[in-house]
């Protein structure tokens, strides 16, 4: 059988096997949870409690106020220990609701359930989906409102559900498959009356063959047509996924609204159908948490602010000699200096693990795999000696701007050139560029 | 749990086994069926030129890593290796051995080092150090010795001599095919198997080593060429079968031009820069002053590839098609 998939690509080690069928467990709720007002693409939360504040579970704390952005809910009720900068994941400290768990998991009034969430009308969900606080839980946690409010010029015919999880080590998107297919199909469902598409393809991966047939086991009765894809990375990076499913190709620099298509990962249409159905805001997520130096790997379900340190204890703690702590997957995932750090709504997984330390660095030899594997259909050597010799405006001509920075280029190249390291100093360098630019032109 | 301990690195944290030296020693052991046939047709005088080749190659990357200051990790990646190997692969049998050294110290001096070494030189390294002999020392780079099974005369020729300069058509002494496949014809140290050569092309074919691009392009396009003429003029004209069997063509368009770093790193530069190899070289065959152009051909496509690369940047996905 043929499966659809996209041009280029790579196929790394899977290491899905350790945790793949390894059932959801629940984390107790920690002691202490920090909750950073700024979890998401786009600018952060304004707090909506101060230090000494009870707080429900499910509160709202921080309140979205741009347009790009997200609200921030309690992950616990209890008391507000503090706003103030705290450690975060993404390598900068960010103003971070602390609160102490009174262990009561008191609900917030606010929370309401919906009798007939299938039956709420397009504005209904959009409301819900923002009061809620959903992002995208593949990792990058773009606002799920925003894709759910295409421009009136650009009508939306099909809503993607993302099942690929093609980061290698990550199973949480699988078990979320297994174990919740019909709250998945249900919240696909919303989406696709949100944007007034008319149908739903749902694409998974042929390494996740069981999730293929439990979902399609269930899609009777919803305009969802499912399709297994050839197992490949990056199949779940957006532009690749709309190319491998529709054939169509992301204009560059646009949005898959430019193609007709909104694209959800399986994770947030689950929970788009929690929040309609039980109100339930985002406060919680599912995480693999894996690696050789993990005692215990587990796909486990934990609330949003738990301390990285937490969440490897409950899987039985790191190995003395581990020295890499990840979050994401191993391909994009961020390497953390500390497990202070707490679980955000785009922690995809926790990967732990021993390094070989940095490999020798060759001279590029020209072999051409980067431009090969590149799934933009780039050339990363070329653009790495641009931004290494200073020269910007080729860079950007050569497509630098273009990079997802899925690794494929490092991960292929024989002289262990740190490519993706030089694709984001090269971004960063234009952008930076370009705001002088502007102040200057001011 | 302390903290101290965690190492910061970036993404991605995975990486594919295969390695430069992996890819070097790939193209070494691909070559290894030729060198074994070479010593099969040419006797074990052959070994003492790969020796020569080989010892003189290292001491000359190692001088020049010494005095660039380079890691000297970089000796062992196995380029320097394929460059001797090749150098002496391209070599008349009987070839004097100070020769081979002066060649060998070129190839690796002037033809990779004083670029920057691995990864920087233009032209492909082997191929500089004999276009080096052959302007230095012509007679002997053109003095050719009949395979141990061949009978010795006195204007003995390799296939593609005989074809320019000796009139073979009409004396009907073209070299058979057969014998050009298998190896048992005059020319260079290890060019003459075409067998040998491609059971180790299919090796780094296999492996993807190498890019299919550039053989496929070569070849089509000196057959197309070649065989114009052949079918307007057969009396004077060889088969597009001949020229492709014949002198450097299999070694070159499999070893030589596939070269990474003298070759393009785009698709569509890759197939142009292919197919230009193939055109010159039957251009200077059929109506050039040497028999073979193969080496010439691939040396001067090589200086358009800097310009190939610029020029044929592929569609970024999401990109408008031009047009």
């Amino acid at each position: 059988m043929h499966f659809k998939t996209f041009p280029h690509g790579i196929h790394p080690p899977e290491l899905k096997k350790p945790t793949a069928e390894k059932t959801l467990e629940v984390i107790p709720a920690p002691d202490k949870v920090a909750i950073p007002l700024h979890q998401h693409f786009g600018s952060p939360a304004e707090p909506l409690v101060k230090k000494g504040d009870e707080v429900f579970l499910g509160q709202k704390i921080g309140e979205a106020t741009a347009l790009f952005s997200a609200s921030v809910h309690s992950s616990v009720s209890g008391k507000v220990l503090s706003v103030e900068g705290h450690k975060h994941p993404l390598g900068k400290p960010v103003l971070t609701v602390t609160i102490a768990n009174d262990g009561r998991d008191k609900s917030s009034p606010d929370i309401q359930a919906n009798k007939d969430p299938l039956s709420l009308e397009k504005e209904e969900i959009r409301r819900i989906v923002k009061e809620a606080g959903i992002v995208g839980l593949g990792g990058a946690a773009f606002p799920t409102a925003v894709k759910l409010t295409p421009p009136k010029d650009k009508p939306i015919d099909t809503v993607l559900i993302n099942g690929c999880e093609c980061e290698p080590m990550l199973t949480a998107d699988y078990r979320l498959m297994v174990e919740y297919p019909e709250a998945i199909l249900k919240g696909a469902e919303l989406v696709r009356k949100a944007t007034s598409a008319s149908r739903i393809l749902i694409g998974i991966e042929d390494n996740k063959k069981k999730a293929f047939e439990i979902i399609r086991s269930k899609t009777n009765g919803f305009e969802a047509e499912i399709s297994l894809l050839k197992t490949k990375y990056p199949q779940g990076a957006e532009k690749n996924l709309i190319y491998a499913l529709l054939g169509r190709e992301v204009p560059r620099g646009g949005l898959p609204f430019d193609v007709g298509v909104v694209v959800q990962n399986v994770g947030t249409a689950k929970a788009v159908w929690d929040a309609a159905e039980t109100g339930k805001p985002l406060f919680e997520r599912a995480l693999t948490v894996t690696g050789d130096g993990i005692a215990n790997p587990k796909n486990v379900m934990a609330r949003i602010g738990t301390p990285f340190e937490d969440v490897i204890a409950f899987c039985g703690g790191r190995a003395e000699n581990a020295d890499i702590m990840v979050m994401g997957g191993p391909m994009m995932g961020l390497a953390q200096w500390t497990p202070e750090v707490p679980v955000i709504k785009g922690t995809s997984g926790i990967l732990v693990w021993t390094a070989a330390g940095p490999p020798f660095e060759h001279n590029c030899i020209r072999c051409s795999r980067c431009v090969t594997h590149c799934p933009m259909h780039l050339v990363p050597t070329q653009l790495m000696k641009y931004v290494r010799y200073g020269h910007m405006q080729e860079a950007e001509s050569w497509g630098i701007m273009d990079c997802v920075e899925c690794g494929c280029c490092q991960y292929i190249c024989p002289a262990n050139i740190p490519l993706v390291h030089w694709m984001r100093l090269g971004k960063s360098r234009i952008i930076s560029l370009k705001r002088q630019k502007k102040a200057h032109d001011k | 749990m302390t903290n101290k301990d965690l190492r910061l690195q970036s993404s991605p944290h995975f990486k594919d086994r295969d390695s430069v030296p992996g890819i070097m020693y790939a193209v070494v052991l691909s070559l290894l069926p030729a060198a074994a046939a070479s010593i099969y047709f040419f006797r074990w005088r052959v070994l003492a030129v790969y020796g020569l080749s080989f010892l003189a190659c290292m001491a000359t990357e190692a001088v020049f890593l010494k005095v660039r200051k380079k890691p000297m990790t970089s000796l062992w990646d196995g380029s320097a290796v394929i460059t001797a190997l090749l150098f002496a692969m391209i070599l008349p049998p009987d070839v004097s051995l100070d020769i081979v050294i002066i060649g060998a110290i070129v190839s690796i001096g002037l033809g990779k080092q004083v670029f920057g070494g691995l990864g920087y030189n233009i032209f492909n390294p082997a191929l500089v150090g004999r276009a080096f002999l052959q302007v230095a020392f012509p007679v002997a780079m053109t003095t050719w010795t009949p395979t141990s099974f061949q009978i010795d005369s006195a204007t003995f020729a390799t296939p593609l001599g005989n074809l320019k300069f000796q009139d073979a058509i009409m004396q009907g002494t073209l070299t058979p095919i057969k014998e050009l496949f298998l190896g048992n014809t005059g020319g260079c140290i290890g060019e003459t198997s075409a067998l040998a050569l491609l059971l180790g092309a299919a090796f780094l074919l296999y492996r993807r080593v190498i890019d299919w691009r550039v053989p496929a392009g070569i070849i089509a396009s000196l057959a197309l060429f070649t065989g114009v003429f052949w079918l307007a003029d057969p009396q004077s004209f060889a088969s597009p079968l001949f020229h492709i069997f014949a002198g450097g063509l299999i070694i070159g368009a499999f070893y030589m031009a596939t070269d990474m770093v003298s070759s393009p790193i785009t698709p569509a530069g890759t197939w142009i820069y292919a197919l230009g190899i193939g055109l010159l070289a039957g251009l200077i065959r059929l109506f050039g002053g040497y028999p073979e152009g193969v080496m010439f051909a691939i040396l001067f496509m090589n200086t358009f590839v800097p310009l190939l690369n610029r020029l044929t940047r592929p569609r970024i996905l999401g990109e408008r098609r031009r047009g």
